[in-house]
Order: structure tokens, then C-alpha cells, then sequence
């Protein structure tokens, strides 16, 4: 690793004052921009997901000329829709004790101490705003009789404050965003480029000007000139092929940017999800995540002894199943959050008590339970909480979840690594914002389950207009260069010869193949567990995995039409050198914190941080193709948060 | 399902697909597919026949998907004659290949509909569907203008049905597998969803009429009652939307013509 090669500015410009009042105090004086001439500037918006479709919708409203891209075939179809259990927010309405000042600790807890006090705080006060939007916006939340809202609680707290519509509340919330974003296309303020992926970013005097996109049905690359850039392109979870991302999920938009400059915070904090279906086969494509909210009547457990594990469950009896969340977490039980169950279940399995089909040698999966849930509720009851979830299952195994226990096991689910941003989520490239889950600002080391959709929704609706207007009042109106400036052309040109040299190299294996080299690599060494050994191999191996890529690729179809192996051979290419920054960054973090486990530093299987030495974001720079990346740190300063061992038990 | 003593099965499929450029005729093209396991996804079943044509030099089928798991409405397969497949009630993304036999001739075509043009083989663009949308599909609601959300009550069977109706995931089936090429479900499921909640009721008929009209310029078909849609809707939506879709916008038409002055409009919108 090269230690700092150029400097960069890592300033959180963090306000002053008290964590409470930072976010009044800093918006009372962000600079604003006359209505008459906002329609002067033009935003760019990568990504119509939650933060994306929010934030194009809301700049455009404002009075923005906006452009909003995506690469799916309309913007109500980004993966935020697949979110399935809730949106946090700290309204109270139960009367159990919820407030701002607790969702904020409960989310920077939940992160481990290594998400930055100030934005979190501001996540859990524009909670509130986000469930009042998308009520007025017509999302069909759970209600009681009186026709007030429902709540149900979530791993990681002790409050009921997660607001949800069935088991497809991303879904709904998206639909609200879109909603908003199909009304402002309508009214021409909204121009979207649906189909089109950015390829890369282009800076003119060192601040974002624009992007550089490829339209996926006619295959023209084309450039964007704007005042400033949105990216909102969500995380990098297919890094390790499978996992519970759509399949067009990327890390091109961010990886190119930072390529461009831009900072990558944190890459080694990935969520693995408790509850997804096992893995079953070689040829699987993705795995398929269960809500957390099942937890909330399931019952995790395993055989005790190994010799069950191969009978039904049906013949175990209940004097030899291991509850082992409800054992080693008394106080959250079941609910203990993601990383903590993750890592029990995998710790049960590794002892030779998993269920279901052998992969690798062994058995990955823990039984999760409704026949408890099924006695006390009644199977119609169950069925209003989790039917669609349990026919999901049901199509999926082919298995009847009310006769006998679902099978689960951990998968990758979310990255809490982005881009690094300020507060004003600006990355150290000037004029380059960057929301929701693209970015590393309020999830720490693990996030909180409900929280995602709460953080899109905050960035796009009610931190990214106040801080972008504040941004661009600092631009001259009218200023931003033409498309055929020189910086422009040299960026078109560098796609150009990418497409060109993919397409060129007619080699003997597929991206796919690639992919799922890259995949075994990472989830076997940077997945639940890592080591130094590991990590230092996994290094070595994606280096030599990478040059054999640009040796043997081989990307059939052309490039002027829709060419679905040549999308797949750019993301795997970036993914690639993505996937070695991550192990390094794993590498290079020696402690254990959140989802980031080495096993070098536990205590009886617990993660052991090392808050004197790595209280901080580290903050990765490109140094050049083929090169290690250079670390660099963002400390974190508590203002007001004792940093204490996490303990849910 | 696997057992522990022995292999998982695995099926040897003749498979039809639709190969088609961009403003060409297309054609069928028939290939053999080996050793599919019956836990495989149709779309991961599509994944191998691709690996194959690859190590074959040929090129690809596109066929559009992505979240794979039965909600973001991009996959998109005529499969043997029915959009999604045989199974009711789910996408071409959860059908699973244990409901085909070994040695069956599998056709996959994409959606056939005017309003839905092939891009590339199984690829068809709905944007249509959007078009729809961005001229009603939606409450007026500026970021920032909303009120407190307990301030507007709404009963719970009412939220129950709007929510029936929002499970719409704009997939396009409806249109595939209806005769006329008619949008009715998808459009009757959106003015559903919001003309029933009480935030909805301020453009409940401006939304109706607008919607309408838009649905007719982007080509889609009329209703005339065939029920195909609602048989291969992999959210379950029912025909009584497009009922109550009927209902609303005789009810608009009927205000809108009682409330005309004869003057022309002073705009404002």
C-alpha cells in the first residue's frame, strides 16, 4: 500500500454547535438561489431509486432544469423497490418512549460507533418529514382500525417505530418517488434518459461538469454537460456475485468517479442479512432475502446435537433444538441486528449443526420457526403479517413454510461503504453530490434494518436540495461549459476505447465466468469473516484475476445495439478493481467492528474494536490502473455519544 | 427439492426463442439445453443457454430482469403462448423449472403487444406504461408542503384495497396477454390505488380522464372483457379495477359536462 500519494481534502465541515440545533443552524445559513434563475442551472441525477427519483424530483420542483438517468427500462424499477419490511421514523405514535435523540442512538450504535455523529443525527430528525411525504404522496402504509398508522418494530431496537406497507414498502415508497419524478417528466422539468448507464464522470477545472453515458438500445456514447452532479446510484453488493441485489446492481458510476478522483469511504463495511433462502446450487444467480420482520414472530434455532441435522424438523424435539439468538441475546432475542445474527448462524454451521443441502461440504442454513407464531396468532394471522413472503419462499424451495420451518442463511444484502462525502454530502470533488446508499455517510460499520429507505428518502427530498442549492449559488448561472469542450471530448474518447477494447479482446471465457470467479474470492475471504492471511491471498488472487479478464474476456454481441454481455463486462471490469480496494480496505482495518469481522480481533466471538486506532473513515484514492489505491482518514469526532461495547445481550 | 442421498434432477429442454433486431422481422431460433436443475429460475435457465451460445461464439439472447425476486416488473417472457409462464400469480423471475418436464420443447417469445416494440429478441420497450403515468399517475404533492401524516386518517379497509391495488409492479402482462393489447389493469389498478385514498380525492377526476386519454395515444387496446389480464397478473389483480376505472371516468365525464360554462378555459394548469 502507498501511503498518502496526494493530499486530500477530507474536511466533514461539520457545524457547530449542539448535535440537536447543527442541522437548523447549518440550513438557516445555506446560501439559496433566486427562483428566476434556477431554471439556469442544470442538475444531473444518476439513478432513480429512492434518493435518486427524490432528489430529481424535489430539484425540479424547486425550478431546476434537471436530467435524471437509469439504466433500467423506467425509473420505477431501481432495486430500492425491492426493500420488503419498513421505513424507520421516530413519530412516537406507539407511546413507547421513541424519540430523535434514540433513533439516533440506536442507528450509531447499530453502525458500531464508525458513522459520523452529525449525520446521523440529522437522519433521525428528518425521519419524521420523510413519513409525512409519502403519506401525503399516497403510500398505503399499514393502518390500525381508527385509519391512524401501524407500526412494528425491527432488529436493533427496543421501540416499535417502522412504518411498512405489506411486505413491499420499497416498493410503495419508490412508487411515491416516482410519482413525484413522473409528474415533474410530465411537465418537462424532468428530462429522463431511461436505458442509459454513466460510464464516467468529467471534470472541467477540477469540479464536476458532466457525464459520459451509454445508451443501452442504440450503444451511442454520449455526453452531458451540467452545473452540477447527483450521483444516487446505489451499493456495490454484487461484488461478491451473489447476493441479494437485483442483477443490474453496479459500482460502475462510483467506481468511475473515483477513479476521477473522489474518495471511496470505507468499501470493507458490507451487511450480511440473516435472513435470506440458502444457497443451492451452481448455478444460481442470486439470492433471495426473507424481511427482517419475520424475525418478529419466527424462532431461530438449529439441532443441538449433529446427528439431527440431517431429520425433519418435524422429528426434533423441542428439548433438542438450540435457540441460539434467544440463548446468547436474551434481552433482543431474535431481534438481535443483522451482523450479530449473521455471524451466529454462520459460527452454528461452521460447528457441523447447519440444515438443509450440503454446499461445499457442509450444511448452510438455521431453521427460522412459525409453529410458535402459528399456535399463539393463528395461521390467518401469520398469514395477514407474511403471506407474500411465505408464498415467495414457497415458489422459490417448493417448501409450505406453515407446515414446516423456512430455512435461512446469511447473504450479502448492503454495502455501508460509498463514496465519501461532507455533510452537505458533497464528495471531495467539487460538484459532485452523492446520495443514499452510494454514499458512506450514515450507516457506520452496519446499518440498522428499516434504515435504508429512510436515508434515500432523507438525502433526495430534505438534505441534497438545501445543500445542492447552496452549492450552486456559489456557480455563475449560464457558466457550465458547452459538451464540446476538450475535457468532454477526452472522456468520450477514453469510453469510446474501453467499449472498444472489451469488445476486441475475443478471449475464451465469459463475464459471467469472471464474475463468479470474482465472487468466490470475496465472500470466501471479505465475506462474514476475515483474517490477514485471507485477505493478503485474495489480494493476490483478484490481481491475477483481473489480468487474466483483460487477456480472455470474451464479449459476444455489438456495440449499437442492446448488449447485455457487454454492460455485464464493464461492471464486472470495475468490480474487479473494485473488489482489491475492498480487501485492502479489510486489510488495512484492524480491528472488528459491525459487519467488518477479523477474526484476530474478538472477544469469545463478539467484535473487538479498536477505538483508539481506528475511530475513523478510511478514505480510499486512486493512484493509477493496476495500482494499490492510497488510504487516507477522516477521523470521527463524538461530541456527544459515549463510545461504548455494543451488547444486545 | 435435493435429498441427501441423491442428485438433484435435472431436465434436457428443446428450447424456441425469438430472435429479432431492432426494426426487423424476427424469427425463432431452436436450441438444446442439458442438465437444467429443476431448482433453477426460468431466468437462470435462460443464463445457461446464454453461457452456452457464448462458448459457441454466438450471440446472446436479450431479455430484460433484474431484481429477481418478483417485484421490480422487468422481466418480461411470453412463455408456451402465457406472459410469465404457466404458474399463476408470479413473474418470469420466480418460476422455477421444476414445473417443466424433462425432454419438453419450451417456447419463449416477448410480450406481443402494438404499444410494447421489440428492442431485441425478448426486450420490448414499455415506456407506454410511464407515458401513462407521468400525465395522472400521481398525487400533487411538492417535497416539503406535506402535513402531519395522522392528520389524514384513512380507515383501514380502505388503505387494505388501495394497497390491493398498488401492488401493481407495471410488468406489462396485461397488456401481453390481452387480445385488444389493452392497458385496462394497469391503468385501472393506478386510479384504484389513489382515487380511493382520501389524499386522492383533490384530482381524483382530472387524474381519471388525463390517464385515459393518455393510455389511448400510446396504442393500447380497449377492454372488452376477455379476463386474459387478470388470469396472467403475477400480483393477482383483479377485473373490478378496471370496473371501477369505467365507474370513475363515467362519473368524470359526466361532471366534466354538467360543469362546463361553455366558456374557455382560464387555464391556470
Amino acid at each position: 500500500m502507498k501511503e498518502a500519494s496526494a493530499p486530500m481534502n477530507l474536511d466533514p465541515k461539520t457545524p457547530a454547535g449542539p448535535l440537536a440545533d447543527k442541522w437548523n443552524n447549518h440550513k438557516a445559513k445555506l446560501r439559496l438561489v433566486n427562483p428566476a434563475n434556477r431554471r439556469k442551472y442544470h442538475v444531473i441525477v444518476v439513478g432513480s431509486g429512492l434518493a435518486g427519483s427524490a432528489a430529481a424530483a424535489s430539484f425540479a420542483e424547486m425550478g431546476y432544469e434537471v436530467s435524471c438517468f437509469c439504466y433500467q427500462d423506467s425509473p420505477r424499477r431501481a432495486h430500492s423497490i425491492a426493500a420488503q419490511g419498513g421505513i424507520n421514523a421516530a413519530k412516537n405514535y406507539q407511546n413507547d418512549g421513541d424519540s430523535v435523540r434514540r433513533l439516533f442512538q440506536d442507528t450509531i450504535k447499530g453502525g458500531d460507533y464508525r458513522a459520523r455523529e452529525a449525520n446521523v443525527y440529522r437522519l433521525a430528525q428528518v425521519s419524521t418529514n420523510i413519513i409525512d411525504q409519502c403519506v401525503a404522496q399516497g403510500v398505503p402504509f399499514a393502518r390500525e382500525y381508527g385509519g391512524l398508522l401501524a407500526n412494528r418494530s425491527f432488529g436493533g431496537a427496543q421501540v416499535s417505530r417502522t412504518f411498512y406497507a405489506r411486505g413491499q414498502t420499497g416498493q410503495q415508497l419508490l412508487i411515491g418517488a416516482y410519482s413525484a419524478l413522473s409528474r415533474q417528466i410530465g411537465l418537462g422539468t424532468v428530462k429522463m434518459y431511461t436505458r442509459h448507464e454513466m460510464l464516467d464522470l468529467v471534470l472541467v477545472d477540477g469540479k464536476a461538469k458532466g457525464i459520459v453515458t451509454r445508451d443501452l438500445v442504440t450503444g451511442a456514447i454520449e455526453s452531458w454537460s451540467s452545473d452540477v452532479v447527483v450521483v444516487c446510484t446505489g451499493g456495490y453488493g454484487n461484488v461478491f456475485y451473489l447476493s441479494t441485489n437485483a442483477q443490474g446492481c453496479n459500482v460502475t458510476a462510483t467506481f468511475r468517479a473515483h477513479r476521477r478522483g473522489a474518495g471511496f469511504a470505507n468499501p470493507c463495511y458490507t451487511q450480511i442479512h440473516p435472513t435470506c433462502i440458502p444457497v443451492h446450487g451452481e448455478d444460481q444467480s442470486k439470492l433471495t432475502l426473507m424481511s427482517e420482520s419475520l424475525r418478529n414472530d419466527g424462532r431461530v434455532w438449529v439441532p443441538k446435537n449433529k446427528a439431527d441435522c440431517t431429520k425433519p424438523a418435524s422429528e426434533i424435539p423441542e428439548e433438542s433444538r438450540d435457540y441460539f439468538l434467544e440463548r446468547k441475546y436474551p434481552s433482543y432475542g431474535n431481534l438481535a441486528p443483522r451482523d450479530i445474527a449473521s455471524r451466529a448462524a454462520k459460527e452454528v454451521c461452521d460447528e457441523g449443526r447447519g440444515v438443509g443441502q450440503v454446499v461445499d461440504g457442509k450444511r448452510l442454513g438455521v431453521y427460522l420457526d412459525f409453529s410458535a407464531a402459528i399456535k399463539r396468532l393463528g395461521e390467518s394471522e401469520v398469514r395477514a403479517r407474511y403471506g407474500n413472503l411465505f408464498d415467495m419462499y414457497q415458489n422459490i424451495t417448493g417448501e409450505n413454510a406453515y407446515k414446516q420451518p423456512m430455512r435461512i442463511f446469511p447473504a450479502v444484502h448492503y454495502t455501508m461503504g460509498g463514496l465519501w462525502v461532507d455533510y452537505n454530502l458533497q464528495s471531495n470533488i467539487p460538484g459532485l453530490f452523492v446520495g443514499g446508499e452510494a454514499n458512506f455517510s450514515d450507516h457506520g460499520a452496519n446499518r440498522l434494518g428499516a434504515s435504508a429507505l429512510m436515508q434515500g428518502l432523507a438525502d433526495g427530498y430534505f438534505v441534497l436540495p438545501y445543500t445542492v442549492t447552496d452549492y450552486l449559488a456559489g456557480e455563475k448561472s449560464g457558466s457550465r461549459p458547452s459538451n464540446d469542450a476538450p475535457e468532454f471530448k477526452a472522456v468520450v474518447k477514453d469510453v469510446n476505447d474501453r467499449v472498444a477494447k472489451l469488445l476486441s479482446i475475443n478471449g475464451t471465457k465469459s463475464p459471467r465466468y469472471y464474475h463468479k470467479a470474482l465472487g468466490k474470492i470475496t465472500w470466501e475471504k471479505c465475506g462474514m469473516a476475515r483474517d490477514k492471511a485471507g485477505l493478503e491471498g485474495a489480494i493476490r488472487d483478484l490481481q491475477a484475476l483481473r489480468k487474466d479478464f483483460w487477456e480472455n474476456v470474451k464479449v459476444v454481441g455489438s456495440g449499437d445495439a442492446l448488449a447485455p454481455e457487454l454492460e455485464r463486462a464493464g461492471r464486472v471490469a470495475d468490480f474487479l478493481d473494485f473488489g482489491i480496494m475492498m480487501c485492502l480496505d479489510a486489510l488495512t482495518r484492524e480491528e472488528s467492528c459491525g459487519g467488518h469481522f477479523r477474526t484476530e480481533f474478538q472477544d469469545a466471538g463478539e467484535a473487538k474494536r479498536d477505538d483508539a486506532q481506528y475511530a475513523h473513515a478510511a478514505v480510499w484514492q486512486w493512484t493509477g490502473e493496476g495500482q494499490l489505491p492510497a488510504r487516507h482518514v477522516e477521523p470521527l469526532v463524538y461530541e456527544e455519544t459515549q463510545l461504548s461495547t455494543r451488547s444486545y445481550k | 427439492m435435493v435429498q441427501d442421498n441423491g442428485k438433484e434432477p435435472t431436465l434436457a429442454l428443446k428450447l424456441r426463442v425469438w430472435r429479432q433486431r431492432r426494426g426487423q422481422p424476427g424469427a425463432f431460433e431452436e436450441h438444446s439445453l442439458a442438465a437444467v436443475p429443476t431448482s433453477a429460475s426460468f431466468l437462470e435457465m435462460m443464463d445457461m443457454l446464454n453461457e452456452q451460445l457464448i462458448k459457441a461464439g454466438k450471440d446472446t439472447f436479450a431479455f430484460d430482469h433484474d431484481c429477481r425476486e418478483g417485484i421490480c416488473g422487468m422481466c418480461s417472457m411470453t412463455i408456451n403462448g402465457m406472459p410469465h409462464g404457466p404458474i399463476p400469480g408470479v413473474t418470469t423471475c420466480q418460476l422455477h423449472m421444476r414445473n417443466f418436464r424433462d425432454g419438453e420443447t419450451i417456447t419463449v417469445e416477448p410480450w406481443r403487444a402494438r404499444a410494447f416494440p421489440v428492442l431485441k429478441d425478448l426486450a420490448v420497450d414499455r415506456s407506454g406504461f410511464d407515458k401513462v403515468i407521468q400525465s395522472g399517475g400521481f398525487i400533487t404533492v411538492r417535497t416539503g408542503s406535506a402535513p402531519e401524516a395522522n392528520n389524514i386518517p384513512v380507515p383501514k379497509p380502505i388503505a387494505d384495497e388501495a394497497m390491493d391495488a398498488a401492488e401493481c409492479i407495471g410488468c406489462g402482462a396485461c397488456v401481453a396477454s390481452c387480445k385488444n393489447g389493452s392497458a385496462m389493469l394497469f391503468v385501472g389498478a393506478k386510479i384504484n390505488h389513489l382515487n380511493i385514498l382520501p389524499q386522492g380525492q383533490a384530482e381524483r377526476d382530472r387524474r381519471t380522464l388525463s390517464m385515459v386519454k393518455t393510455m389511448d395515444e400510446a396504442g393500447f387496446g380497449n377492454c372488452t372483457n376477455y379476463g386474459e389480464c387478470q388470469a396472467h397478473c403475477p400480483k393477482s389483480i383483479t377485473l373490478d379495477v378496471i370496473a371501477k376505472l369505467n365507474r370513475d371516468y363515467l362519473r368524470a365525464r359526466v361532471k366534466e359536462f354538467f360543469s362546463s360554462t361553455g366558456k374557455p378555459s382560464k387555464g391556470g394548469d
